[in-house]
């Protein structure tokens, strides 16, 4: 009864904090110094009509870049810990095949999804999304397919070389914008091209591009391994 | 108009996670925590922020929702309690 009251406690001195920050809201009527920079220089500077993507793959490239990291430890590390528990495999139960309905829609959406994530992930400097997007969309699509059909297997083996491969084209993307432009993982050492147009912005598409493989890759490998 | 459907997102986002907290089958609360991502997806939408939102949608309401699941089924949860 006293944690409970103590809890309850905690969550209205945090709701008197929100109260707080909330009361004090006010719109603003301008841009901020640094928005401001950001929404006139990523459509001048990187060509790019998607302010969001622009900053995420040029300015904060060096941030993109760590999560990714993260994302490729957080996957090996799963494989690490769901490893040891292989030795019993045999023991576990048939897997149920999935009910009509689910393989059904799994069949009439699966194409849709892959080709909205591939959407997302090569329209990135054009319209909302981008790399990370589109993968975690592709590989929400790929946990269709192994709902959809229990008894599939991932080639895990090839997915890691491929996420791999994308990774270390990533990073030697950066290194070429640190030779031909401006510093590491600078997009401008190609052309800017036309604004608006399906190859413009530098290297944005190509990073882009590159993150959702990566992303797509790693999730669906993390997926697999819960499953199995 | 709009702030009136962020309001209403918001309640189902607070409706969900209170659900999620107090359920006692572990997959029902599951969902409802799935749900909570779902509203809270929505809500970036109408907040004019459409990027944060994909990613919310697939991996807040999706892949994680997948993974508890599956640990749950692993652990012979559900209504174990």
């Amino acid at each position: 009864m006293m944690k409970r009251a103590f809890a309850a406690l905690a969550v209205v001195l945090v709701g008197l904090v929100f109260l707080h920050i909330v009361g004090d809201y006010a719109e603003l009527q301008a841009l901020r110094p640094l928005a401001h920079y950001y929404v006139t220089q990523v459509p001048a500077q990187l060509g790019a009509p998607n302010v969001v993507t622009g900053i995420l793959i040029s300015w904060r490239g060096f941030d993109t870049l760590g999560e990714v990291a993260v994302l490729f430890m957080v996957a090996a590390s799963i494989g690490l810990l769901l490893q040891q528990g292989d030795g019993r495999e045999t023991a576990s139960p048939p897997r149920r095949p999935a009910s009509e309905l689910v393989a059904t829609g799994a069949m009439v959406l699966l194409p849709l999804i892959f080709t909205f994530g591939a959407y997302v992930i090569v329209n990135g400097h054009l319209s909302a999304g981008g790399g990370f997007q589109g993968g975690a969309i592709v590989a929400s699509g790929v946990m269709l397919m192994l709902v959809a059909n229990p008894a599939a297997r991932l080639n895990t083996a090839l997915l890691g070389a491929v996420e791999s491969a994308a990774g270390v084209l990533y990073v030697c993307l950066g290194v070429l914008g640190l030779a031909l432009a401006g510093g590491f993982l600078d997009p401008r050492f190609l052309p800017k091209g036309q604004f608006g147009a399906f190859i413009s912005a530098g290297a944005i598409p190509l990073i882009s591009a590159l993150l959702g493989v990566k992303v797509g890759a790693e999730l669906s490998v993390i997926i697999d391994r819960f499953r199995s | 108009m709009l702030e009136l459907l962020i309001l209403v997102v918001c309640a189902g986002i607070l409706l969900s996670g209170v659900l999620a907290v107090c359920l006692n089958n572990l997959m029902a609360a599951m969902v409802s925590s799935s749900l909570a991502s779902l509203f809270a997806a929505v809500s970036f939408l109408l907040l004019a922020a459409p990027d944060v939102a994909m990613a919310e949608a697939a991996i807040g309401c999706g892949l994680s929702t997948f993974v508890f699941i599956y640990a749950i089924r692993k652990t012979g949860g559900g209504g174990a309690q």
